[in-house]
């Protein structure tokens, strides 16, 4: 049971967040390109090692950005979501 | 084997305390403190159970968590345990112990011939003998062979397994000078401590081999450092086993309790872990080693101190190692004859003991039937003895460790694995860690507590120091006879070597082809043995080779405790309705909807019947219906409208005040994701009205793009589902009933038409009306705080008697929503429904602002001509309703294939006639035609029509 830092409420067990995704897959909108918008849907990076993602609280509802490693599951740190996570 | 009880000695019995159980019927007397091994040791039972595959009779080999033959079923007043360890359970009084695969008994089981066949059984026998015509016609008896202890389905529990969270700074597991030391030295530095031992009385191998720490006997210097830490505040948990070690620092343990409470279990997370679980003493290979009689001499040791209880009269010893010759010693002080058999040329120290010592020597067989009766060296002499222990060296229980993904690294001078490269946050101390002599068990525990301990030095032993000197006795291929590797699984070395014959040569491959290190004690004993083997066969070295991958839990976990209060009703609690008891006092039938118990119908009668009778009278007059499951979420700020716009695929924001609209949600992916009406109650108040099983998602969903789109100070969210009931009136009468409610709103058409909402109140507390609708009739829903909602009800049912109203449960709604076409999402639609399969295709050409998954509807496989539409399916006068999920199907090239599936279908008790809904090809341009509808093997006609079978021009709903 890992432990994640939510901004707003500090350390919480792992089974209190939902995953939501890689962090930076920005929301195109408009009418681009079938592949841009097929990339967006559902292509990822899926790396190994050093990874930036957004997770929600679900108890809190916070969505935030948490650095973390998808191999030693150490996590270095979260923050709010800024200006770079907005799609808009 | 003739083992018995000495008169004096044990130190963890209490003679004052005799009690009695039954073995297989046999009535056994054992003291207080008492193992039920050693209980049964001290009555002379040799024979245990029968081996898993073989029937072979086994005995006790062990005197803890190690134990792999000693398996029982107990029985006591609180219920039974399968497969317990007899080693690891106080023997109570008035249990009743049962040996696992015997039957009758152990000692008479009628399947122990299997044994004599054993020649033909190598491994994965089974599976390749029976494969024709089809293994699934033998596994049944195959299966009932084989085998351990017998669940007992009727097993209930008497009281709910606890758990507890606890943090502290450092976790101690094992209590033995190590884990001893590596506490007392946190708890010195000002440290919280929690420190757990798998036994009743902490000390580890200071409970029975000779130690002296700082000048003070070694039970004693445990018994005074257990008070000191106990005293202090810190925690001391016996009979407790860390079974599991977790991501981040998080161990799990399952604590037993003898007064008969179900095991706790308890999550620790300490800011330091010290594993301090020591060793297990290796079998030694020769022939026939698994007969009952053969123990491992620190167990014989073990029960002999702890117990009283001498394992046998004539002892042979074999060993490559220092470590036996405590147990020897101390066997022949108690009276026993023994024989060392060391396969070393130096032996340890034997003078004046009176030992016959045979060096360079080594077991080539046992003999015994059932129980052993002596030995065969290597260089053929014989020797004749009641009792063989041996001890191969020590592995150390590194499971732990490696659960936390720790190295291991080969130590040449141990002949075992030890942990390797520390880790974070994670010490280890004593003979885990490799240590032999006491000073250094003592010395590596308090360094073990790292940055948490304190700087005093660290005890010292200060009698006589353990020395090991072990050498490599690892199992040969091609020895004569049956060499057990794996006692619990009934591995022999001839299995191992006809595994790597067949090429199954990495060692997670050997482990599932022969099963070496899998059942309930997953190879504590067995696996070097195994490993050391197959490396010799391959030419490999014993790193090399490696180990298999070490998983949770160490030893079995009852499943109530990990369980604890989460089963049955608590497993995944239902949420209910405010108005529960007002619907069961009205004979509501429950069932649960999407996470919610609500009255399927009511009247208690035949269920049909009885719900075709609640759709045909709520078309007559009214209907009073609780819909307080739907979602209520409210969207507020300045750019609330922008926002739902945004979100939903119909354009919201032309909605004026007062009024309401009903559209979808789109996945990113362009499916239809949820249905509902938007409320808005004013220029930036929005109420999203959506599906009931569905709250949860789309305020998650909602929350998302708020935050990351439109900003927090922008929009505010607020899901008010559960403060407020929604009650439904609907029907030709429905206004005038409401009416009678004295709201004070006005209800007429055009202060209030179809689809707007009304303020009002009610005994003095606000309401909403809006007025939407479900069954395609007028329809009023009125909602009020949740707390004050049973006098609305009362008052909605009293005024009611006046029109013959009629309380619907969700089934009959169901029907009158089909009735009208009206969809449920996820029932009437799949994952791929798209909006304009179902007939609302206007936003997707219309709309030039951007909401969530527009770009999808523009895809390729958005505009394909083939998809699934929504349709009706008309059937002919008198026909019995369509099966919801039959196939639409049409022949092409001579076969059959699907063209879509009926996902709604009910018997209408208006329109005298069956209605269905379904999803089928291109359907939405093919209404009239007639196809084929398969279910089970039927092949029924029906016509797609408009999904609307009941009013189609919607005068009731403004009637």
């Amino acid at each position: 049971m890992q432990l994640f830092p939510c901004p707003f409420c500090g350390p919480r067990e792992e089974s209190e967040f939902h995953y939501g995704g890689e962090a930076g897959n920005l929301r195109p909108d408009g009418d681009v390109t079938a592949e841009r918008w097929a990339g967006y849907l559902h292509m990822r990076d899926n790396p190994k090692g050093p990874t930036r993602e957004i997770w929600v609280h679900m108890t809190c509802g916070e969505f935030f950005a948490m650095s973390r490693d998808s191999v030693n599951h150490k996590v270095s740190g979260s923050s709010a979501l800024g200006e770079a996570e907005h799609g808009a | 084997m003739s083992a018995s009880r000495l008169t004096t000695g044990g130190s963890d019995i209490d003679r004052d305390r005799p009690l009695s159980f039954t073995f297989d019927g046999r009535r056994v007397e054992g003291f207080a403190g008492d193992t039920i091994a050693s209980a049964l040791l001290a009555s002379g039972q040799a024979v245990i159970g029968r081996s898993f595959k073989y029937h072979r009779p086994r005995g006790i080999w062990g005197s803890g968590f190690e134990e792999p033959n000693a398996l029982v079923d107990v029985e006591s007043p609180v219920g039974r345990v399968p497969n317990a360890r007899a080693t690891t359970v106080q023997a109570a009084e008035g249990i009743r112990v049962r040996s696992v695969n015997a039957s009758p008994t152990a000692e008479t089981d009628r399947n122990a011939v299997l044994d004599r066949f054993a020649r033909f059984l190598p491994a994965a026998f089974y599976y390749k003998t029976f494969m024709w015509p089809d293994w699934h016609l033998f596994e049944p008896r195959i299966r009932a062979m084989a085998g351990l202890g017998v669940v007992d389905p009727d097993w209930r529990p008497r009281q709910v397994s606890d758990q507890i969270n606890h943090h502290c700074d450092v976790l101690v597991v094992g209590a033995g000078p190590a884990g001893l030391a590596a506490a007392a030295s946190a708890a010195a530095a000002g440290h919280s401590v929690v420190l757990v031992d798998d036994r009743t009385h902490p000390g580890g191998s200071l409970r029975h081999r000779t130690g002296e720490v700082d000048g003070v006997e070694g039970k004693a210097w445990v018994e005074a450092t257990v008070a000191r830490l106990k005293g202090g505040g810190q925690l001391v948990l016996s009979d407790t086993t860390a079974l599991g070690l977790y991501d981040h620092n998080l161990v799990a343990l399952n604590q037993r309790h003898a007064d008969g409470r179900p095991d706790t279990l308890w999550r620790v997370r300490p800011r330091r872990i010290v594993l301090a679980t020591g060793a297990i003493e290796r079998p030694v290979p020769f022939a026939n080693n698994d007969l009952p009689g053969i123990l491992s001499a620190d167990a014989a040791l073990s029960h002999l101190r702890r117990h009283g209880v001498l394992v046998g009269r004539d002892i042979v010893v074999a060993t490559n190692n220092d470590s036996a010759y405590e147990p020897a010693l101390a066997l022949a002080a108690a009276g026993a004859s023994v024989t060392m058999v060391d396969c070393r040329r130096e032996g340890g120290a034997l003078a004046k003991s009176g030992i016959r010592f045979l060096a360079g020597r080594t077991i080539a067989a046992a003999r015994g039937r059932n129980v052993v009766q002596g030995v065969l060296l290597d260089d053929g002499t014989t020797l004749a003895a009641d009792c063989v222990l041996v001890s191969g060296g020590w592995t150390p229980t590194v499971h732990l460790f490696s659960q936390a993904k720790g190295k291991l690294a080969w130590s040449d001078q141990l002949a075992a694995f030890i942990p390797g490269e520390a880790i974070d946050g994670i010490g280890v101390a004593g003979a885990v860690a490799g240590t032999v002599s006491l000073s250094e068990a003592l010395a590596s525990g308090a360094a073990a507590s790292g940055d948490f301990g304190s700087s005093s030095p660290a005890p010292r032993g200060t009698g006589v120091e353990a020395t090991l000197g072990v050498v490599s006795l690892w199992p040969k291929p091609k020895a004569s006879g049956r060499v057990w590797i794996d006692y619990q699984s009934d591995v022999t070395a001839k299995d191992i070597e006809l595994a790597a014959r067949e090429n199954f040569i990495s060692v997670e491959h050997l482990k599932r082809y022969t099963t070496l290190g899998m059942a309930t004690d997953q190879g504590k004993t067995s696996n070097l043995n195994g490993l050391a083997l197959l490396a010799d066969i391959t030419g490999r070295g014993i790193p090399e080779v490696g180990t298999t991958t070490y998983r949770p839990p160490f030893t079995p976990v009852p499943f109530a405790s990990l369980a604890g209060s989460r089963r049955g009703s608590m497993h995944n609690p239902v949420r209910r309705l405010p108005l529960e008891a007002n619907h069961r006092a009205a004979a509501g039938v429950f069932q649960e909807y999407g996470g919610w118990l609500r009255p399927a119908y009511y009247g208690g009668g035949e269920a049909g019947a009885s719900i075709q009778e609640e759709a045909r009278r709520a078309r007559q007059s009214v209907a009073l219906f609780d819909g307080s499951t739907l979602g209520k979420i409210e969207v507020i700020g300045p750019r609330a409208a922008e926002f739902v716009d945004f979100i939903y695929y119909n354009t919201m924001s032309t909605l004026k005040p007062g009024h309401c609209r009903y559209g979808f949600m789109l996945s990113e992916n362009g499916v239809v994701f949820d249905d509902g009406v938007l409320v808005r109650l004013d220029e930036h108040r929005f109420i999203v009205s959506c599906s009931s099983s569905h709250v949860a998602a789309v305020h998650a969903r909602l929350e998302e793009w708020r935050q990351d789109r439109f900003g927090r100070d922008a929009v505010y969210i607020h899901n008010a589902t559960a403060q407020y009931a929604t009650l439904t009136v609907s029907g030709p009468n429905a206004r005038q009933l409401v009416e009678a409610l004295d709201l004070g709103a006005a209800l007429d058409d055009a202060s209030l038409p179809h689809m707007a909402v009304a303020a009002g109140r009610f005994a003095g507390d606000e309401v909403r009306i809006a007025r939407v609708s479900f069954t395609g009739d007028r329809s009023y829903e009125i909602s009020i705080r949740a707390d004050r909602a049973e006098a609305l009800w009362a008052r909605m049912q009293h005024e009611g008697r006046a029109f013959d109203a009629v309380l619907l449960g969700l089934e009959s709604l169901m029907i009158l929503r089909a009735e009208k076409g009206y969809i449920v999402i996820g029932k009437d639609t799949d994952g791929t429904t798209m909006p304009h399969d179902l007939g609302v295709a206007g936003p997707r050409a219309k709309r030039a602002s951007e909401f969530v998954g527009r770009r999808s509807l523009f895809t390729e496989a958005a505009n394909d001509a083939g998809r699934n539409q929504l349709v009706g399916l008309a059937l002919r006068e008198g026909e019995a309703p369509l099966a919801t999920g039959a196939h639409g199907v049409e022949k092409r090239d001579g076969s059959l294939r699907s063209i879509g599936f009926v996902t709604s279908s009910y018997q209408s008790p208006t329109l005298g006639r069956p209605v269905a809904l379904a999803l089928i090809e291109r359907g939405a341009a093919r209404h009239g035609e007639t196809i084929d509808v398969q279910h089970l093997g039927v092949v029924r006609q029906a016509t797609m029509v408009a999904p609307c079978a009941f009013d189609p021009e919607g005068r009731r709903l403004h009637a």
